[in-house]
């Protein structure tokens, strides 16, 4: 039995479907009650790992654990600690809100009592009761998001899949979502999440690991990461082209951007960098109409590692 | 709980989720139960005169030749039905959950074959009234009547499993709704609607090895009264068992290996 400090452990993760290699020896280690986001673009191989670990498919190799046991030895144990919420609803649509709920209670063996208490407590929790006995067509994506992921907790799983839980969903319903995840690690719960977004991993996750053509090419915190994109730069902004070409010349930059005027400048060490570009260009007596500061994000790491791979190729 | 009390729990949650379906979107059980009523009428007031002095009688005779015939007509047809909700809730994602869950095995389709039969009798039970109605007279003791229920049942639950996995095994809805056409044809060709000795040599000999024959003849022995050959009791029942065993062992197998919509 693995650790239970570990959560969830991907070693050498192979899936082909026909002749393309979707996942191609994926490691992955997950520590009890963390955050942690799988990243990648679409058609990246992130829903087959998640199908993978959620028992719904079987990997063609590797070694993989969920709450310490095998997924496919002991697929029915794993189903015992998990939860998913996939990127397709998995709901009922033709039963209401609350008998959706109902028949998560009744399916994990609560005693009747039981179900209608948690399911009322949910209910409120996801703030659905007016909706309760409503059928689904009338619910909106944010809803049934919500509701899927109320069905997903009526079983309360250690081990939480999230594949792509704000895809689609409008700002105001993502916030909701995240801080819903947020209270939920609180409880300790662990949580693999998948995502396209940057910000979302950002904002949600302890690690993130980068998928791209089936296998991880980064791994790390969201710090880390963008440790790995050298340097940010600053941006300057000029009257005309005068005097950007002037600049230019005084701060040995080149790659300089005659239609919007603008002007990037390496800027590796932050305050002191700023310092001296400004000391240079009042020498010179130019003025500067605008001007920011650009730090690494996730999007240039992520383009940053998957161009790479483009380039190689 | 044992695991057998955790098997029938989670078919039963299975079942009443299937009929809060039906009860919501009933549609395809009055369809089930419409379509073999209209042929009820069509054979017994179009073509009743002339198929019943075929068979040396009248209107009323022909009228209870068919009826079995009619009730297997309702069957065959609540299979089309199975397979198209069964092919229907394979698309839902609600499925792909089930399959995360510890959820005994073969629940899913265990509640689907119990909801379809409940409406497959009730369909049956349907038609026989309006036989009634319109004059059928079943001649044989109460007993019998009760046999020929039972045997119904069994039938309906044998034929139930073949469509529950007809229902998996279809690629898209449209083809659950073609797959077991052929099921429909089967009383043509049997003895449901004219002896089969009536027929050419080649039809003929279909029709007396295909299992509606033997469920035909067996139910019309056991209403009206008349004795039904041990061969034939006993092919139904045989065929009941491969039918049923068959259905289950392909839908389970189908189940397990079908990996999620993608």
């Amino acid at each position: 039995m693995a650790s239970t400090q570990t959560a969830i452990t991907v070693a050498g993760l192979r899936k082909a479907y026909g002749s393309k290699q979707v996942l191609d020896g994926v490691d992955l280690a997950v520590p009890t009650g963390t955050v942690f986001a799988l990243l990648g673009p679409n058609g990246a191989g992130k829903t087959t790992i998640v199908h993978i670990l959620s028992t719904l498919i079987r990997a063609d190799g590797g070694e993989i654990a969920v709450g310490g046991f095998d997924v496919v030895r002991q697929a029915d144990e794993v189903r015992d600690k998990i939860g998913l919420t996939g990127q397709f609803s998995a709901v009922d649509s033709l039963l209401t809100g609350e008998e959706n709920l109902a028949l998560m209670g009744r399916l994990r063996h609560h005693p009747a009592a039981e179900v209608k208490r948690r399911t009322a407590e949910l209910l409120e929790k996801f703030d659905l009761v007016e909706a309760a006995g409503k059928p689904l067509a009338t619910y909106s994506g944010g809803m049934q998001r919500r509701l899927d992921l109320a069905m997903t907790l009526m079983g309360d799983p250690e081990i939480i899949f999230l594949d792509e839980p704000t895809t689609g969903l409008d700002p105001r319903s993502r916030r909701t979502m995240w801080d819903i995840i947020r209270s939920l690690v609180a409880r300790g719960v662990t949580i693999f999440l998948t995502t396209q977004y940057l910000d979302e991993a950002d904002q949600l996750a302890d690690r993130i690991a980068v998928l791209d053509q089936g296998r991880i090419v980064a791994e790390g915190t969201p710090a880390e990461l963008k440790r790995l994109v050298p340097g940010g730069h600053i941006r300057l902004t000029f009257g005309d082209t005068a005097t950007l070409e002037r600049a230019a010349v005084v701060l040995d930059a080149e790659a300089h951007d005659d239609d919007s005027l603008t002007l990037d400048v390496a800027g590796d060490d932050g305050v002191r960098s700023l310092k001296d570009v400004l000391d240079r260009l009042a020498r010179a007596s130019i003025e500067v109409a605008d001007l920011s500061v650009q730090t690494p994000n996730l999007d240039d790491v992520f383009l940053a590692l998957t161009s790479q791979k483009e380039n190689v190729r | 709980m044992s695991t057998l009390s955790y098997a029938a729990a989670d078919a039963t949650t299975m079942l009443r989720r299937n009929l809060k379906h039906v009860q919501r979107y009933p549609s395809i059980p009055l369809f089930v139960a419409g379509t073999p009523i209209v042929f009820l009428l069509l054979f017994v007031y179009v073509l009743g005169g002339t198929l019943g002095s075929g068979l040396g009688g009248t209107r009323d005779d022909y009228l209870a030749y068919i009826v079995p015939g009619v009730l297997m007509l309702t069957l065959t047809g609540g299979a089309t039905g199975t397979a198209i909700s069964v092919a229907t809730d394979m698309t839902e994602g609600i499925v792909a959950r089930f399959r995360t869950m510890a959820i005994s095995k073969g629940a899913v389709l265990t509640g689907h074959v119990l909801g379809s039969l409940i409406q497959t009798m009730a369909a049956m039970l349907l038609v026989g009234a309006v036989a009634l109605l319109i004059g059928f007279r079943p001649t044989g003791a109460p007993a019998g009547w009760l046999g020929a229920l039972g045997v119904l049942t069994l039938i309906a639950f044998s034929v139930t499993w073949l469509s529950v996995a007809m229902g998996m095994n279809a690629k898209s809805i449209e083809t659950a709704s073609n797959q077991p056409t052929f099921l429909l044809l089967m009383p043509f060709l049997g003895s449901g609607f004219v002896p089969t000795d009536s027929m050419p040599d080649v039809l003929r000999w279909f029709a007396d090895v295909q299992p509606f024959t033997p469920f035909i003849e067996t139910v019309r022995g056991l209403l009206m009264g008349t004795p039904v050959a041990s061969g034939t009791m006993l092919a139904t029942f045989i065929w009941c068992a491969v039918l049923s065993v068959g259905g289950y062992v392909w839908a389970l197998w189908l189940y397990n290996r079908k990996s999620v919509r993608a």
